[in-house]
C-alpha cells in the first residue's frame, strides 16, 4: 500500500511485524475489550517492548529511532483491528508527551519521559474544559502560585485517558485573561484534590475519557513546562502533530471500512445476484476508494511536509478536514451496504461509523480548521 | 401551520391527548427504556383506552374511525417521547403490523387479534426481513407448509422489532414455492406457540426497542390465521410498507425539529470567543439550512397525508418523503452533534442518540437504495 517515495523497507519490515502482532494479541480481543470499556494496562507494557511507544523519541529517554512515517505505519495497522478508541489510548502519550520533550527541562524530562515510554505509566493531555473546547485561550482552570508551590483548581472535560492517567499534562491559567496567561503543568493523578469521571460516548469505547477535576491540587513549581505563560504557543505547536496523526487515522479507518464491505458485497446476495453486481453498489465502492486515495495521497504529503521542518499549519488543517469528510462518508457508506447488519453491535463497519463521528470535533473541530485555513488564505 | 390538516377542534383536543401521555408517562422514563432495551409494556393498555392504537380503524373493532391526518398527530408527538426506539415500537403495533390485518383479514382473525391489539392487551410485531433477505423481500425463504388445518411453519427472520414484548407476529412466508410472487401468504403466528424462540440483537442506536432474531421451528398455526387470501402475502405486504413508511416520513422531521429546538437552545447560551454560538454566522447559516430542510421534508409528508387521506395511492410520493425526511434528520442530527462539540459525542445528549438512532432510518422500512428503485420505477424509467 505505502507510496515508495515514503516508506522504505525499514518501514516495511515494522509494517510487517505490527501486523502480525494486532492480527494474533488485539483483533481477536478488540470486540470484548470494546464491550468492556477498556483494555488491559500490560497492553502499554507490550507495546514499550515493541518499540512502539518510544517510537520517535529521544533514545536517552528511552525512545525509539524512527520517523514521522513509521508512526504513520503503527497507526494504519493498529487500526487494523477495527477501534479508533484502542490507538488513541494507548498512544495518548503522543500529544501529552512532545510539549515536555520539546519545551520541559532536563529534569522534567528525566521525571516523566522513561516511565511512559517503557509503559509503566500512563498520561495525558488535559486542555479542554466544560466551558472551553474549541475556544482554548478562554480556559478557566487556575493555578495559583504559593512558593514552590501552584494550587490548581478548575475542570478538564474530554481527557483521553484521564481516569487511567498517571499524570496529565495540563493546560492551565497563571496569568490574565486570554492567550498570554496560559501555561502547562504536569500534574500527577494522585496529588490529593484531583479525581475523574468516566464519560460515556457514542463511540471510542475502548478508551476511557474523563471529566477531571482539580480542587486544591499543590503541584510542585518544578512541573511548569518551559516558561510561565508561553503555554497557548506550546498547545499550538503540539495540535499540528496531533490533527495530523487524526487525519492518518480517519484514512486508516476508512480503507479498514472499504476492505469490509468489498468482503461483504462479494458474498451477499440479493436479487438473484451478489451485491457487487449491482451498478449502484459498484459506484459506491468507486467513490469510497477514490476519496480514500486522495484523502491518503495529501495525508502522505503533508506529513512529509511537516517532516521536513516547513511550516504547514494550513495544510494540517486541509488534511484533517479532508480525511474526516473522507473517513464519514466511507463509514456511512460501508453501514448502507451492510443493510441490516450495518447498524447491529459487532459489526466492525459498525463501530468505525461510531467511531470515526468523534474526528471531526477531537483535536480541533472542522469549524475550527476552516477558522485557521481562512485565516491564512485571507490574511 | 397547516391548518387545513390539523385545524379542528378534534384536531386539537387529540393532540393534547397524546402530548400529555407522551410528555408524562413515556419522556420521563425514557433512559429507563434504554435500559431496559423495550418500552414498559404495562403501558400498552392505557394508550389502547386513549385511542392511540387504533387510530384509522373500524369502530366495530374498537378503533377511533379517523383519518390519517390524526396518524400523523401521533406519529409527531411521538417524536417527542425522547426514545426513538421507544416511538419505532409503538408504530411498529399500529402502522406496520396491523394494517394488513385490518385491511384484509377475515372477521373471525380481527375479533381474535385486532379487537385486543386496539385495546392494547395483544402487541404485535411484524416479521418480513430474514437473515439472507432484507431488501430483497422476495428473497424470503420461511417456509409455511400445509398440514390439514394447520400450517407448520419453519424459518428464521431478523432485525424484528418488539421481538420481545410481542404477543403475535404479522408473519411473511412462502407457501407456494413454484408460484412466485403469488406464493407469500401472511400468517399470524401467536409469540406463545411452541417452536418459536427469539433473540436480542445490540445495536447502535435505539436502544429503547427490542430488536431481535426470530426462529421458527415446526411452529403450527391454525390455516384460518392466515391474513386475506392465501398466495396475497407479497402483495399485501407491499401494501402495508405504504403505512410503515408514512410513519418515517411524518417521524423524522418533527423527531429533527425537537432537536433543532434543543440545539438552538444551547447555542444561545453557549459561549465561545467572547459571544454565543448562535452569534456566529457559520452557526447561524447552519440553523437555516436544518429549518429549510426540515420544512420542506415536514410539507412532502404532509403531501403524503393528504393523498393517502383522499384514498389516493402515494406509493411514490411515500418512497419520494422516506428518503427524503430520512437524509433531513440524518443532516440535522449530524449538523446538531457538531454545533454541541464535545457534548455531542457523549449518549447523555440527545443530540448522539440522534446520530445513532437516525443512522436506521436509511436502512429500515426499506432502505435508500430501495425508495430510489421504487421511484425509478414508477417515473417510467
Amino acid at each position: 500500500m505505502g507510496a515508495r517515495e515514503y516508506f522504505s523497507e525499514s518501514h516495511e519490515i515494522f509494517r510487517q511485524s505490527v501486523r502480525r502482532f494486532v492480527a494474533e494479541k488485539i483483533t481477536p480481543n478488540i470486540e470484548q475489550w470494546e464491550e468492556a470499556g477498556g483494555f488491559p494496562r500490560e497492553l502499554y507494557l507490550e507495546a514499550a517492548r515493541q518499540g512502539w511507544l518510544g517510537l520517535g523519541f529521544p533514545e536517552e529517554y528511552g525512545g525509539t529511532p524512527g520517523d514521522i512515517f513509521h508512526s504513520i505505519v503503527l497507526t494504519e495497522e493498529l487500526i487494523r483491528a477495527g477501534s479508533l478508541g484502542l490507538p488513541a489510548s494507548l498512544l495518548s502519550h503522543g500529544i501529552a508527551l512532545p510539549p515536555i520533550v520539546t519545551f520541559g527541562s532536563e529534569e522534567l524530562k528525566r521525571r516523566f519521559v522513561p516511565g511512559v515510554l517503557s509503559g509503566e505509566r500512563i498520561c495525558a493531555l488535559g486542555i479542554t474544559e466544560p466551558n472551553a473546547g474549541s475556544d482554548v485561550a478562554n480556559l478557566q482552570t487556575r493555578a495559583v502560585r504559593d512558593g514552590d508551590w501552584y494550587v490548581v483548581n478548575g475542570a478538564k472535560m474530554f481527557i483521553t485517558s484521564g481516569v487511567r492517567a498517571d499524570f496529565i499534562t495540563a493546560a492551565v491559567r497563571t496569568g490574565g485573561p486570554g492567550y498570554g496567561g496560559i501555561s502547562l503543568l504536569v500534574i500527577e493523578t494522585d496529588t490529593p484534590g484531583f479525581s475523574a469521571r468516566n464519560l460515556k460516548k457514542m463511540g471510542w469505547w475502548c478508551s476511557d475519557t474523563a471529566e477531571i477535576f482539580f480542587d486544591d491540587c499543590k503541584v510542585p513549581a518544578s512541573n511548569l513546562v518551559g516558561e510561565e505563560n508561553q503555554g497557548f504557543g506550546y498547545i499550538m505547536s503540539n495540535f499540528q502533530a496531533e490533527r495530523l496523526s487524526l487525519a492518518v487515522m480517519c484514512v486508516a479507518a476508512a480503507q479498514v471500512a472499504f476492505e469490509e464491505t468489498i468482503r461483504h458485497v462479494k458474498t451477499r446476495e440479493a436479487f438473484g445476484r451478489p451485491l457487487v453486481a449491482s451498478q449502484v453498489v459498484r459506484h459506491k465502492l468507486v467513490d469510497m476508494a477514490t476519496k480514500i486515495d486522495a484523502a491518503r495521497e495529501y495525508t502522505y504529503r503533508v506529513a512529509d511536509l511537516f517532516q521536513s521542518g516547513v511550516n504547514c499549519v494550513k495544510q494540517v488543517s486541509m488534511a484533517k478536514n479532508v480525511a474526516v469528510e473522507c473517513c464519514d462518508f466511507v463509514a456511512d457508506e460501508a453501514v448502507q451496504l451492510h443493510g441490516g447488519m450495518g447498524y447491529m453491535r459487532g459489526t466492525v463497519v459498525e463501530r468505525i461509523y461510531r467511531d470515526c463521528r468523534v474526528m471531526g470535533i477531537g483535536g480541533g473541530t472542522n469549524e475550527i480548521m476552516k477558522e485557521i485555513i481562512s485565516k491564512l488564505i485571507l490574511a | 401551520m397547516s391548518d387545513d390538516l390539523f385545524g379542528t377542534e378534534e384536531h386539537r383536543i387529540f393532540r393534547q391527548t397524546v402530548r400529555k401521555f407522551v410528555q408524562e408517562e413515556l419522556a420521563p422514563r425514557a433512559r429507563e427504556f434504554d435500559k431496559m432495551g423495550r418500552i414498559d409494556k404495562s403501558l400498552y393498555p392505557k394508550m389502547g383506552k386513549l385511542g392511540m392504537l387504533g387510530i384509522r380503524y373500524d369502530p366495530k373493532y374498537g378503533g377511533a374511525g379517523l383519518d390519517y391526518s390524526f396518524s400523523a398527530i401521533l406519529f409527531e408527538e411521538l417524536a417527542y417521547c425522547d426514545n426513538a426506539g421507544v416511538a419505532m415500537g409503538i408504530t411498529v403495533h399500529t402502522d406496520m403490523a396491523t394494517p394488513a390485518l385490518h385491511q384484509f383479514g377475515s372477521e373471525e382473525l380481527k375479533q381474535q387479534f385486532l379487537v385486543p391489539a386496539i385495546k392494547g392487551e395483544l402487541v404485535a410485531a411484524l416479521g418480513v426481513t430474514e437473515p439472507g433477505a432484507g431488501s430483497d423481500v422476495a428473497g424470503i425463504k420461511t417456509r409455511a407448509v400445509r398440514d390439514g388445518d394447520d400450517w407448520v411453519i419453519n424459518g428464521s427472520k431478523i432485525f424484528i422489532t418488539n421481538a420481545a414484548v410481542a404477543d403475535f407476529i404479522c408473519l411473511l412466508c412462502v407457501t407456494d414455492p413454484d408460484a412466485r410472487y403469488n406464493g407469500y401468504s401472511m400468517i399470524i403466528v401467536p409469540t406463545d406457540s411452541k417452536g418459536f424462540s427469539y433473540t436480542l440483537i445490540d445495536k447502535i442506536g435505539n436502544k429503547g426497542s427490542d430488536t431481535g432474531e426470530l426462529v421458527f421451528e415446526d411452529v403450527r398455526v391454525p390455516r384460518w390465521y392466515t391474513i386475506g387470501e392465501e398466495g396475497r402475502g407479497f402483495q399485501q405486504q407491499m401494501i402495508q410498507f405504504q403505512d410503515e413508511r408514512l410513519v418515517a416520513a411524518v417521524m423524522a422531521p418533527a423527531g429533527a425539529k425537537r432537536l433543532f429546538d434543543i440545539t438552538k437552545e444551547y447555542c444561545e447560551n453557549r459561549v465561545a470567543f467572547g459571544k454565543p454560538l448562535s452569534k456566529m454566522q457559520v452557526t447561524r447559516h447552519k440553523f437555516a439550512d436544518m429549518l429549510t430542510r426540515i420544512t420542506a421534508a415536514r410539507e412532502l409528508a404532509y403531501h403524503c397525508v393528504r393523498k393517502r387521506m383522499r384514498g389516493e395511492d402515494a406509493t411514490l410520493e411515500i418512497s419520494m418523503a422516506k428518503l427524503f425526511s430520512t437524509e433531513v434528520a440524518r443532516f440535522v442530527a449530524d449538523t446538531c452533534v457538531q454545533l454541541h462539540g464535545g457534548y455531542g459525542y457523549c449518549t447523555e445528549y440527545a443530540a448522539a442518540r440522534a446520530f445513532v438512532d437516525t443512522r436506521l432510518l436509511s436502512i429500515g422500512g426499506g432502505t435508500d437504495e430501495i425508495m430510489k428503485q421504487i421511484v425509478a420505477k414508477m417515473i417510467g424509467l
